[in-house]
C-alpha cells in the first residue's frame, strides 16, 4: 500500500518515520520543496537558526543531551558549506547526526549552477556515509539508512543530499521494512575468549587503571562502569568526553587526564601496569608523547570501532564491540575468573598510592593578585549553584579546560563540548539544542568572549524560539588559551590574542538586544547573586559578562610533545611522585 | 615497505571508487595500481589494489577501509597463491630492419601484434608485473614511443571464491519508532502507522502487519 506524495512530503513523512521530533535549520533555494511539506508536520518542529553552523552545533547538543540522532537541514551551496564545520566536530565525537541538504537539480549538477556544492564530495572525509539522491524514488530508503548508519555501532554524522527535482518529482512513498546495506553490520557483541582474556589480565594485574572515554557515554553503560569499578576496586578515569561516565565525587574517580589533566589522573595512566581502555582512543591530548606514554602497562582496548583498537598504541587484548556489553560481560567473566582463583585480586596498595597524589596534589588556582575576578572562581561557583542536574556546554579553550576541572559531573549526558575537533563557538548552539531536548534541564553555556562572538547569532533563536538558555561568558578580554601559549613558549610575544572585549562589544547590551537578559559581573562579591539572577529568568535567554583576569591560567599542564611524566602543576613546577609524606 | 595486494569487494555504486581512493589517499599512502570492474554479481563491483605500506599500517587502512559503508569486503591476496595480471599496450619503433627482432621478443613473451604501422608496431602483453617488466626492458632499445598499461587484477588459486557469502540476505531492522518528546501533538489520523521499531543493535524480524497496532505506535 503507497501513496502519492511530492518527493518534498516523501522526505518530511521519511524523517518523521524515522522519529524525528525537531530539526534545526535555514530555507534556501534548493531546499525550498521540503520545507513547504514541513509547515504541516505536526511531529516535527523546526527551529530557524541564524547560521547553518548553528543549526548543526544544536542538532549536535539535542543528540549529545538525549543520545538520540539530531537533525540539521541547509540548502545547497553556502548552506551546505557552512555545515561543514558541526559535521566534522560530529564525526570527531561520534554524535548521531543527519544532515539534510538541498542539492541544485540534477541537470544542473557539474555545471557551476547557483549556489551549487559539491557537498557529498565534500563531506566525504567527515561523515560516516554520505548520500546523494536524485531519484524520488530512494528519498524514503535513504532516510531510513540514513538514521540506521548515524545512530548504530559507533555513532556519526550522515549527510543527505536530495536534488530539487526529485523533491519536485511524484512518488509513492514506502517506508522501508529492509534495509540493503550489505557492507555495513557493525559488532556490538564483544567476541566471550577476548572478554575472558582481559579478566584474567585484570585479575592478575597489580595497578589496574579503567580508562575511559566517550564510548562509555554513548553506550549509555554509566551504570554497567561504577559496577565494574566497584567490583574490585579498580581506579577510573575520565577523558574530556567521558565526563560524567563516573561521579567526580566518586571515590574511585581519579580525575580527568591529559595535557591539563589532573596529577592523579595522568600519574594513575603513568604508573599503571593494566589499562583497561572502554571506549577511549589514546588521543594525542591524553597519550602526550606516545612512546612515554603509560610505559609500564599492558592494554586491553575495547571499542565498538575496530579501526581504533591498535591505532596509536599496540593492544594486548583487542575487544571489539558496545561498551554496554563489553562492560556487563567483562563484570561476569571477572566474576568467574575470581571464583575460579579462589581470591579477589587487591588493589589496595594501588588505591592507597593514587589517594596520597591526590590528597596531595589536588585541582587548584591562585586568586588574582590584582584582586580581578578569578575564571576558575566564576565556573566553580556556577557549578555549584546550578548543580549536577545542569547541563552544561562549553567553547573551547582555557575555560573549557576550566569547566572540565571544576563543574560537578555527577551524571552522563550532562556535559556537551567539543573535544576532538576543538570547535570555538560551539557551546551556545550546543545548549539552545540540549535545551530544546531537555526543556525540563536548567542548561548553562560556560563560554569564552573568544568563542561566544563566533556563534552568539542564536540568542536570536533562543529568545524567538523560548529556549531560555543560560550564558557565562568567560571574559579574559583574550584568545586566552593561544595567549597562555604565547606566554609560555613565545616569550610573552602577543600576537593577535588581544580581542579587547572589557569594552568591545559590550555583551550585556549585545544580549538585550538579541532578546535576552544581559548582566555583567567584575567582583568577586557579587558573583553568587548574579548567578542567582541568571538562574532566576526562566522565559528568556541571559548572558552574563564575567570579566576576569586575563592572564589566568590551565594548570596542570603537559606541554605539546613532551611526556606526560613532564607534567606540571603550576609553571616550573613538577609534582614529587615519590615523596610518601 | 612491501607490496600487498587486495581485494576488495564494493557496493557497485556511484562515488565508491573516489571514496576509496580518497581514504587510501588522505590516511598518507600512495597507491601502485587501481583496477576496478564488474564481478558475477551485477551489483557488486571488485577493486584490485596494490599498495607498498608495511604490515601495521596496512592494518589500519584495512580497517579505516572496512568502515566505509559501501565496502562490503576485503581480502589480501598472498602473491604466492594467486595470479595477477596486467594488460600493456606498448607502440615499439620497428622499420624493416628492426622488426623482425621486435616480432621475435612478441613470440618470446607469448605477446601479440594489433597494429602495424610502417615505422612502429603495437604490441599487446598480458601477464604478471615482472613479465611485463622484462619484455619492456627487451623492447626499450628499439624505441618506446608510447605506452599504456592497465591496473592490476588478481584472483586467489583454487576452488574458492572471495565473494561467496557476501550477498547473503542481511536482516537489518527498521529504524527508530518516533519516540518524541510527550509534550508534541501526536501525529494526525491519516498519517500511515509507523513501522515496528527494534533495537538496532539487535536485528530481530518485524511483526507481521496483523501485529502492527492501529494507531502510530510510540515509545515513551
Amino acid at each position: 500500500m503507497s501513496e502519492q506524495l511530492t518527493g518534498a512530503q516523501a522526505l518530511i513523512r521519511a524523517l518523521e518515520h524515522a522519529g524525528v521530533d525537531t530539526v534545526f535549520g535555514i530555507p534556501g533555494g534548493a531546499i525550498l520543496p521540503a520545507y513547504d511539506p514541513m509547515l504541516d508536520s505536526t511531529q516535527i518542529r523546526h527551529i530557524l537558526v541564524r547560521h547553518e553552523q548553528g543549526a548543526g552545533h544544536a542538532a549536535q547538543g539535542y543528540a549529545s543531551a538525549t543520545g538520540k540522532t539530531g537533525v540539521c537541514m541547509a540548502t545547497s551551496g553556502p548552506g551546505a558549506t557552512n555545515l561543514v564545520t558541526p559535521i566534522a566536530d560530529a564525526y570527531m565525537d561520534s554524535v548521531p547526526l543527519v544532515a539534510i541538504t538541498g542539492q541544485v537539480a540534477s541537470a544542473a549538477i557539474g555545471t557551476d549552477a547557483f549556489q551549487e556544492a559539491d557537498i557529498r564530495g565534500i563531506t566525504m572525509p567527515i561523515t560516516k556515509h554520505n548520500f546523494l539522491v536524485n531519484d524520488p524514488n530512494d528519498i524514503a530508503s535513504t532516510i531510513a539508512e540514513a538514521f540506521h548508519i548515524a545512530s548504530t555501532g559507533r555513532p556519526g554524522p550522515v549527510l543527505v543530499d536530495v536534488t530539487k527535482d526529485a523533491m519536485q518529482a511524484k512518488v509513492d512513498f514506502v517506508w522501508p521494512t529492509e534495509l540493503s546495506l550489505p557492507g555495513y553490520r557493525p559488532v556490538t557483541r564483544p567476541h566471550p575468549k577476548q572478554v575472558r582474556e582481559a579478566a584474567r589480565l585484570i585479575a592478575a594485574a597489580q595497578k589496574p587503571v579503567l580508562y575511559v572515554g566517550g564510548g562509555v557515554i554513548r553506550a549509555k553503560a554509566s551504570a554497567e562502569l561504577k559496577q565494574l569499578a566497584e567490583l574490585l576496586g579498580i581506579p577510573v578515569v575520565t577523558t574530556l568526553m567521558a565526563r560524567g561516565a563516573l561521579p567526580d565525587t566518586h571515590e574511585l574517580h581519579f580525575g580527568m587526564p591529559g595535557m591539563h589533566g589532573s596529577v592523579s589522573a595522568v600519574g594513575a595512566l603513568q604508573r599503571s601496569d593494566l589499562l583497561i581502555c572502554l571506549g577511549a582512543r589514546f588521543d594525542d591530548r591524553v597519550t602526550g608523547k606516545l612512546e612515554s606514554f603509560a610505559p609500564e602497562a599492558k592494554v586491553i582496548h575495547a571499542d565498538i570501532d575496530p579501526a581504533e583498537i591498535g591505532k596509536n598504541r599496540v593492544t594486548d587484548v583487542p575487544i571489539v564491540g558496545d561498551c554496554k556489553e563489553v562492560i556487563t560481560d567483562l563484570i561476569a567473566a571477572l566474576q568467574t575468573e575470581i571464583a575460579a582463583n579462589g581470591r579477589t585480586p587487591d588493589y589496595s596498595a594501588w588505591r592507597g598510592l593514587l589517594d596520597s597524589v591526590k590528597k596531595k596534589y589536588p585541582l587548584g588556582y591562585d586568586e588574582p593578585e590584582d584582586g580581578s575576578l578569578s575564571p576558575q572562581y566564576v565556573i566553580q561557583r556556577i557549578g555549584q549553584i546550578a548543580g549536577p542536574d545542569a547541563i552544561y556546554t562549553s567553547g573551547v579553550g582555557q575555560h573549557q579546560m576550566w569547566a572540565a576541572h571544576y563543574l560537578p559531573f555527577e551524571k552522563p549526558l550532562h556535559w556537551l563540548n567539543s573535544g576532538g575537533l576543538g570547535t570555538m563557538g560551539y557551546a551556545v548552539p550546543a545548549a539552545m539544542g540540549a535545551k530544546v531536548a531537555r526543556p525540563d534541564k536548567t542548561v548553562w553555556a560556560i563560554d569564552g568572549d573568544g568563542c561566544f562572538q563566533m556563534t552568539n547569532q542564536e540568542l536570536v533563536t533562543c529568545a524567538l524560539e523560548g529556549i531560555p538558555i543560560k550564558v557565562a561568558v568567560i571574559n579574559n578580554q583574550s584568545l586566552g588559551m593561544v595567549r597562555q601559549w604565547q606566554t609560555l613558549f613565545y616569550d610573552k610575544r602577543y600576537s593577535n590574542t588581544d580581542l579587547h572585549s572589557a569594552q568591545i562589544p559590550d555583551f550585556a547590551k549585545l544580549a538585550e538586544a538579541m532578546g535576552g537578559v544581559g548582566l555583567r559581573c567584575s567582583d568577586k562579591e557579587s558573583v553568587d547573586a548574579t548567578i542567582d539572577k541568571a538562574m532566576s529568568v526562566t522565559d528568556q535567554p541571559v548572558v552574563v559578562d564575567f570579566v576576569v583576569h586575563r592572564d589566568a591560567m590551565v594548570w596542570p599542564m603537559v606541554a605539546a610533545g613532551t611526556s606526560n611524566d613532564d607534567i606540571q602543576i603550576a609553571r616550573d613546577m613538577a609534582p614529587n611522585w615519590d615523596s610518601e609524606d | 615497505m612491501t607490496k600487498h595486494t587486495l581485494s576488495i569487494l564494493v557496493e557497485n555504486k556511484h562515488g565508491v571508487l573516489a571514496r576509496v581512493a580518497a581514504l587510501i589517499s588522505r590516511r598518507g599512502f600512495n597507491i601502485d595500481s587501481l583496477a576496478v570492474g564488474p564481478t558475477e554479481h551485477p551489483e557488486v563491483s571488485r577493486m584490485t589494489i596494490a599498495v607498498s605500506v608495511d604490515e601495521q599500517p596496512l592494518e589500519q587502512i584495512t580497517k579505516q577501509l572496512n568502515k566505509l559503508v559501501n565496502v562490503i569486503k576485503i581480502v589480501e591476496l598472498e602473491p604466492a597463491a594467486t595470479v595477477q595480471r596486467e594488460l600493456l599496450l606498448v607502440k615499439v619503433k620497428a622499420d624493416t630492419l628492426t622488426r623482425g627482432q621486435v616480432l621475435e621478443t612478441v613470440q618470446l613473451f607469448r605477446a601479440k601484434v594489433v597494429d602495424v604501422a610502417p615505422d612502429a608496431i603495437t604490441i599487446e602483453a598480458t601477464g604478471n608485473p615482472d613479465k611485463l617488466e622484462a619484455m619492456l626492458r627487451v623492447l626499450e632499445p628499439f624505441g618506446v614511443r608510447e605506452l599504456v598499461q592497465s591496473g592490476m587484477v588478481a584472483i586467489g588459486r583454487g576452488s574458492r571464491s572471495i565473494s561467496d557469502r557476501t550477498l547473503r540476505p542481511v536482516p537489518v531492522p527498521p529504524p527508530h519508532v518516533a519516540s518524541g518528546s510527550p509534550t508534541l501533538q501526536a501525529r494526525p489520523a491519516n498519517a500511515p502507522a509507523t513501522p515496528a521499531g527494534v533495537h538496532p543493535n539487535h536485528p530481530v524480524p518485524a511483526p507481521p502487519p496483523g501485529h502492527r497496532p492501529a494507531a502510530p505506535a510510540r515509545q515513551g
